[in-house]
């Protein structure tokens, strides 16, 4: 099982996103609970990305591969974007948030609690981002 | 998609989401809650049954209001989430920063 699809830097996308995730996600044996909270993470990584790397300019574009492999979810997100790399990110804790008001930075919390690994890669201009969930056993 | 409808009841302002939330329209949950506040609303409840989908956007929009609500006397609750809109508030545990009921009642009478 293997699915792509290209979306355009634009916070509109993030529901095309969620209707092709869910449209492929049904073909798995994933819990209708962890369906939708890798559809979160994925889409957290993907307006996060959208928003700061790319600053919505509708003319540049992420590229998201879906695909199975051993009893794992493999969300391979693309983009030639200014490089963010999660692993090296330092999610505010709750207080944080609160008092500075702040309405972002509760995403890549979340993120980092939905999913199993996080990989990160920059090379030759292209990031890629890769959200692993493992299923099944 | 989302729609937003206010009405009041009593002293309490009820504001209903309907549809999705996320990055591309949580500003209008922001816009509607600022405005009950700037218009003396001291009691705003969100009946939650019709949010279909919230991302991170949507929660950060209720937790931008904590601190200053806290200290204007405004009360923030959140009544009738579906199971899995709750659980994105149970995963980072703001449900125990926000009070959210299972009904509107129950919302009412805390």
């Amino acid at each position: 099982m293997e699915h792509t699809i290209q979306l355009i830097c634009q916070t509109t996308a993030l529901s095309e996103l969620r209707k092709f995730l869910d449209k492929n996600l049904s073909q798995i044996m994933l819990s209708e609970k962890d369906k939708h909270q890798v559809t979160l993470a994925v889409e957290e990584v993907c307006a996060n990305l959208i928003i700061h790397s790319h600053h919505c300019n509708g003319s540049d574009h992420i590229l998201l591969n879906l695909r199975q492999e051993d009893g794992r979810l493999i969300f391979e997100i693309k983009d030639k974007g200014k490089a963010f790399n999660l692993l090296d990110y330092k999610a505010p804790d709750l207080k944080t948030v609160i008092s500075e008001k702040r309405k972002g930075g509760l995403g890549l919390i979340l993120v980092k609690k939905i999913m199993d690994e996080i990989e990160f890669e920059s090379q030759g201009g292209t990031n890629t981002c890769r959200l692993i969930k493992f299923f099944g056993s | 998609m989302l729609s937003i409808e206010t009405q009041q009841e009593n002293q309490h302002y009820i504001l209903q989401p309907k549809g999705e939330i996320d990055a591309s329209n949580s500003v209008q949950l922001d816009e509607s809650i600022r405005s009950l506040a700037e218009k003396g609303a001291k009691s705003i409840l969100v009946d939650g049954s019709a949010i279909d989908y919230i991302s991170s956007a949507g929660l950060g929009v209720f937790m931008s209001y904590l601190e200053d609500f806290q200290e204007q006397g405004i009360t923030l609750k959140i009544f009738s989430l579906s199971p899995r809109v709750l659980e994105v508030f149970q995963i980072l545990g703001l449900d125990q920063l926000i009070p959210i009921f299972p009904e509107k009642e129950a919302a009412l009478n805390a």
